[in-house]
């Protein structure tokens, strides 16, 4: 039987595009429907929203939406690198990659392209446009370029004061250029802010060393002897110097497909649609940035999705409309606060503006409220957007309280997760409401925030919306009488974090003392290893000290890691990866002697498999002797600080990268953690050191070190994202320890540094202030915790070998202290030995004489 | 016929943590309890990893009952009766135990066991 689906064809595959796509196979549309999509760009539909992220987080893979999996579903095609040069409408034929491709419904979804001004000049190498990765990578390698020729900073001009535009200076300044901002209107992003707005923004933006000139026309660019831009004219006369220049003056719909098509277009562009975002020819679509619906095209992603999810209902059968959208934005430019929402500019009759300026602290907010100042119309926030995620979805009701409050530094309390009406919008991007996110909870069991987000798509876009989506589900979570679980186990109902604080303000030292105040029962092998890394880190004793040793797990308390036959792993600690060859040989020989399986790990270190427990103390004395301590491969503390060569051997190097690695990991050696702390740093952006795999991951750059944080490898690998950049070496080692001190007082039980930062409030941004800010006034607190575990180390081998009473616990048998294990049975392999396998085994003890296979054996 | 046999010293036994011990050839994991001052012997074979660290596993309790878990994979068994809380089909043998002069004694008794 032929195949009966229809065909979907696709143009464009943007943001919009993969909504459309991934709506469709949410509703199993995809089992009526094959789909294909074609896009002009090389890449996989991803997310332009955060394009200028691609500067602090190099990896364009990071920018794509979705896991890809979707484009690998049958009849679903993704042709990228096509583009679509005509439509056949009487055919229902469009052409691309040389051939024709049948539809029965189409979809536009061509976006925008960005608009280049009649400046003579434009077209000079030098002048880029910023909307794809294509255009920033570009520009990127052309700043770096230009530096490394010029020998000078790179001297950029950003043509338009817009959004964009001071996104794109944004990224000219983290390139390292003098950049300077020109604007047309007389005042910077004028189509979000007023007047007032506007002056404070670009007091913020010429603090941060931007310059900015409004009410300037570009005029004309002019070339170099080589041919690149080098000089900015301006309509007055005036010039600056400008090796790069970006133009951001706006963006205008792709509609040429459909105008050649002879499909009806807006007066000012984009393809004409109705509520269904049906052009006037009924088999075609257009959604997104190219559509131009309700009186308008529509700017932002918000409502390009909501159109999307439009397409996808109706192409089922059923009868969504499209009625405009919410325009409200808020975005961090350069750092700083900007958000516009509802009606912003008091277009409404009668209304009135409730206004707080700051100058000094760089703060401009207004609301825009009704004749009777109860109900909130919009308002714009400068400098301080951090009420924005609470006000946006009170636009159109009433405020409940004095107005002004919420515009005061502390702002109000926001409403509480209960108060905000199940209809209001909470998650502009995804267009998600407060009743959608309280159904998650009730309806489809999610629990946290990680499957809230799945469920329902709020807060996967812009993520302003997080900590509000947040509060919902856990207010909702709280009315259904679900435990919002935070309860470390069945002994103690605080967090880990609760748990440290109550260790840390009090006197208490003990592990009995603390479940007697504080817990109930016995403990368990979850609280009782979580407090014996509080006292740890707290530095109340040694982990093997009287009662604490009841609370270590297997590893902690022998001191090496437990492996599948019972016998243990010894890791000596090589700080840096850097061993001398005499050291090299004193390994060598303990393992020889001892008969121990020997392998490098995957962290510069020398693993030695196979020891017995009642061999530990032996093996460590020799090792100890030799000059070595214990590398905590065992415990939730530092593991390694893995280094490259850097500076020292490197023709590369610019800084010394060995030489911090092993000053590190003798900082932060012992240091016990919510989980295992791995660091890295490398000698120049070359990254041998794979420093952004780590929680903490150090970088040099010609003037210091960047500083990264946040990566993780194991099940869900992260890369670690930029901190800070450009540091000193004791600037960098102060905000390691702050940042280390703050991760170890507030993560959860086994919660590496990657999802605690997702899950802390404000996220890096917050963790960044704490450090570098002191928001929580803690700092000078943090410090002193890390210098008392500085001054305190010691090394818990040497210890233990100096303390008879510890090592009768590494006895084999409690009756007969030395007698080895009896069963334990091992096989060479590769000139080494292992444990047998079940089947060796079988072979090992019964005898050659049984045969290998169905050995059945009765003791 | 029931046989005891003198193991070690009861101070020889850390409270909370375990000891393993070598009791007519069968390896058997020794706990004394901290509160209880109750002395309790099971397999020192763990049976999901079958190598032999029961008493290396951490004491605690569920919902009042005294509880080990192993150290490998951390199932909890019941110290009392050697029931496995997360697994009802497996178990740990349960070996008498009483202390006498200070020693702990534990009954030797044939190892039902089969592979
Ligand atoms: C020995 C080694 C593998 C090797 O043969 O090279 C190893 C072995 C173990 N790893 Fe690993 N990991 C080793 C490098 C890594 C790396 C690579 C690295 O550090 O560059 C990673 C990924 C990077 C990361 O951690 O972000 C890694 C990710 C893990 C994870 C997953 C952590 C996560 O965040 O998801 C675990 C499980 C855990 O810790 O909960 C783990 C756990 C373990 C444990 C401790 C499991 C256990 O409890 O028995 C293994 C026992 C170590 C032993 O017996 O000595 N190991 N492990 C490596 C020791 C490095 C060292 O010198 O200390
Ligand atoms: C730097 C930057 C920051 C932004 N910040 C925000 C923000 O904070 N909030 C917000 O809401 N919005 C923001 N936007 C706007 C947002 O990115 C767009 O609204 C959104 O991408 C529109 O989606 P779309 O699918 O309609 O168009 P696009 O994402 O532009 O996708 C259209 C795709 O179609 C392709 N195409 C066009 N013609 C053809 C053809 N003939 N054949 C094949 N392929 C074709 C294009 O190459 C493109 O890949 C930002 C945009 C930029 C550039
Ligand atoms: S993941 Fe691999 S290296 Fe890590 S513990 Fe397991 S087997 Fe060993
Ligand atoms: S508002 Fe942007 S992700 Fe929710």
């Amino acid at each position: 039987m032929m195949n009966q689906k229809k065909k979907l064809a696709v143009v464009g595959a943007g943001m919009v595009a993969h909504r459309l796509v991934e709506a469709m196979v949410e509703r199993g549309a995809d089992e009526a429907w094959d789909i294909e999509v074609f896009g002009d760009e090389t890449r996989p539909p991803y997310d332009r929203v955060a394009l200028t992220s691609f500067f602090s987080d190099r990896d364009p893979e990071d920018l794509l939406l979705g896991d890809g999996e979707l484009w690998k579903r049958p009849g679903v095609r993704l042709y990228r690198g096509s583009i679509v040069s005509g439509i056949d409408r009487e055919a229902k034929q469009i052409h691309a990659r040389n051939t024709t491709f049948d539809y029965d419904r189409l979809v536009l979804a061509t976006g925008s392209y960005a608009t280049v001004p009649p400046v003579e000049g434009s077209d000079l190498p030098g002048c880029f446009v910023y909307r794809t990765v294509d255009d920033v990578a570009e520009l990127r390698a052309w700043v770096l370029d230009r530096e490394a020729v010029l020998g000078r900073k790179v001297k950029g001009a950003v043509v338009g004061g817009g959004l964009l535009g001071l996104e794109a200076a944004g990224a000219l300044t983290a390139l390292g250029a003098d950049t300077t901002v020109v604007e047309f209107a007389d005042w910077l992003m004028p189509l979000q802010v007023d007047q007032a707005g506007g002056g404070a923004l670009r007091r913020i933006i010429e603090q941060l060393g931007v310059s900015v000139r409004t009410s300037t026309a570009t005029s004309k660019l002019r070339a170099g002897r080589d041919g690149k831009v080098t000089r900015m004219q301006f309509a007055d006369g005036d010039k600056i110097p400008a090796d790069v220049v970006v133009f951001a003056t706006g963006v205008r719909p792709r509609d040429e497909l459909a105008r050649e098509a002879g499909l009806e277009l807006g007066e000012r562009g984009g393809v004409l649609a109705d509520e269904a975002c049906l052009t006037s020819d009924d088999s075609i679509f257009a959604i997104g940035e190219v559509a131009h619906i309700a009186g308008r095209v529509w700017g932002l992603v918000g409502p390009g999705y909501s159109m999307a999810e439009v397409v996808a209902d109706r192409l089922l059968g059923g009868d969504a409309t499209f009625e405009g959208a919410d325009l409200s934005t808020k975005l961090k430019l350069l750092g700083v606060d900007v958000a516009s929402f509802g009606d912003a500019f008091a277009a409404t009759n009668g209304s009135l503006e409730v206004v707080y300026a700051d100058p000094t602290a760089g703060v401009y907010k207004k609301l825009v409220m009704s004749d009777d100042a109860q109900t909130l119309l919009g308002g714009m926030l400068v400098g301080d957007a951090s009420a924005y995620t609470n006000l946006r979805p009170m636009v159109g009701r009433a405020l409940g309280s004095d107005p002004t409050a919420w515009l005061l530094p502390e702002g109000m309390e926001p409403p509480s997760g209960s108060s905000l009406p199940d209809d209001a919008n909470v998650c502009s991007c995804n267009n998600v409401t407060a009743g959608t996110i309280r159904g998650a909870v009730t309806d489809h069991q999610c629990t946290d925030i990680a499957a809230v987000k799945q469920c329902t798509k709020a807060g996967t876009s812009c993520g302003s919306c997080v900590s509000l989506v947040k509060k919902l589900m856990e207010t909702q979570m709280a009315e259904e009488g679900l435990e919002v679980s935070t309860a470390l186990c069945e002994h103690f109902s605080v967090t880990r974090a609760q748990l440290f604080d109550i260790v840390r303000v009090s006197e208490i030292s003990t592990f009995s003392e603390l479940i007697e105040k504080h817990g109930t029962g016995r403990g368990c092998d979850i609280c009782r290893p979580v407090v014996a890394s509080i006292l740890g880190s707290l530095g109340k004793g040694h982990v093997l000290e009287g009662e604490n040793a009841t609370l270590q797990d297997t590893n902690d308390h022998v001191m090496a890691n437990l492996q599948k036959d019972g016998t243990y792993s010894v890791v000596p600690r090589i700080p840096g990866g850097e061993v001398t060859p005499a050291g090299l040989i004193a390994i060598g020989q303990v393992a020889s002697d001892f008969g121990l399986y020997t392998k490098i790990t995957g962290g510069q270190r020398i693993d030695l498999f196979g020891a017995r427990i009642e061999q530990l103390p032996e093996i460590w004395k020799r090792l100890v002797d030799a000059g070595f301590e214990s590398g905590h491969a065992y415990g939730k503390s530092l593991r390694t600080v893995k280094s490259c060569v850097g500076q020292s051997w490197c023709r590369y190097g610019v800084q010394d990268s060995t030489t911090l690695a092993i000053d590190l990991e003798l900082r932060y050696r012992g240091l016990r953690s919510p989980h295992k702390l791995k660091l890295a740093v490398s000698g120049c952006a070359r990254e041998c050191a794979e420093a952004r795999g780590k929680d903490v991951g150090i970088i040099a750059t010609d003037k210091g070190w960047n500083l990264y944080v946040g990566g993780n490898g194991g099940f869900t690998p992260r890369h670690a994202q930029l901190f800070a950049e450009d540091l000193s070496t004791e600037e960098l080692v102060r905000a390691i320890d702050r940042f280390l001190m703050y991760y170890i007082r507030t993560a959860d039980r086994l919660q590496r540094t990657a999802p605690w930062l997702e899950s802390i409030e404000g996220g890096i941004d917050a963790v960044r202030a704490v450090v570098f800010d002191d928001s929580l006034g803690i700092a000078a607190d943090l410090d002193a915790a890390m210098a008392a575990h500085v001054d305190t180390y010691e090394d818990e081998w040497a210890a233990t070998l100096a303390d008879e009473k510890k090592l009768l616990r590494f006895a084999s048998f409690v009756n007969a202290p030395e007698t080895p294990d009896p069963d334990l049975v091992y096989v060479e392999e590769r000139g080494q030995r292992r444990p047998a396998d079940d089947e060796e085994r079988a072979v090992l003890i019964a005898g050659a004489s049984i045969p290998v296979r169905d050995a059945e054996v009765t003791v | 016929m029931t046989e005891w046999q003198r193991v070690c010293e009861l101070e020889a036994l850390v409270p909370d943590r375990g000891a393993a011990a070598l009791v007519g050839g069968h390896q058997v994991a020794l706990f004394r309890l901290s509160d209880s001052g109750e002395v309790h012997a099971v397999d020192h074979l763990d049976p999901f990893s079958q190598a032999n660290v029961m008493a290396r596993g951490l004491v605690g309790s569920r919902k009042g009952v005294p509880t080990v878990a192993s150290p490998m994979h951390k199932q909890s068994f019941d110290l009392r009766t050697g029931q496995c809380l997360d697994d009802p089909e497996v178990s740990l043998q349960v070996w008498p135990t009483r202390v006498a002069d200070g020693w702990v004694e534990v009954q030797v008794v044939a190892r039902s066991r089969a592979a």
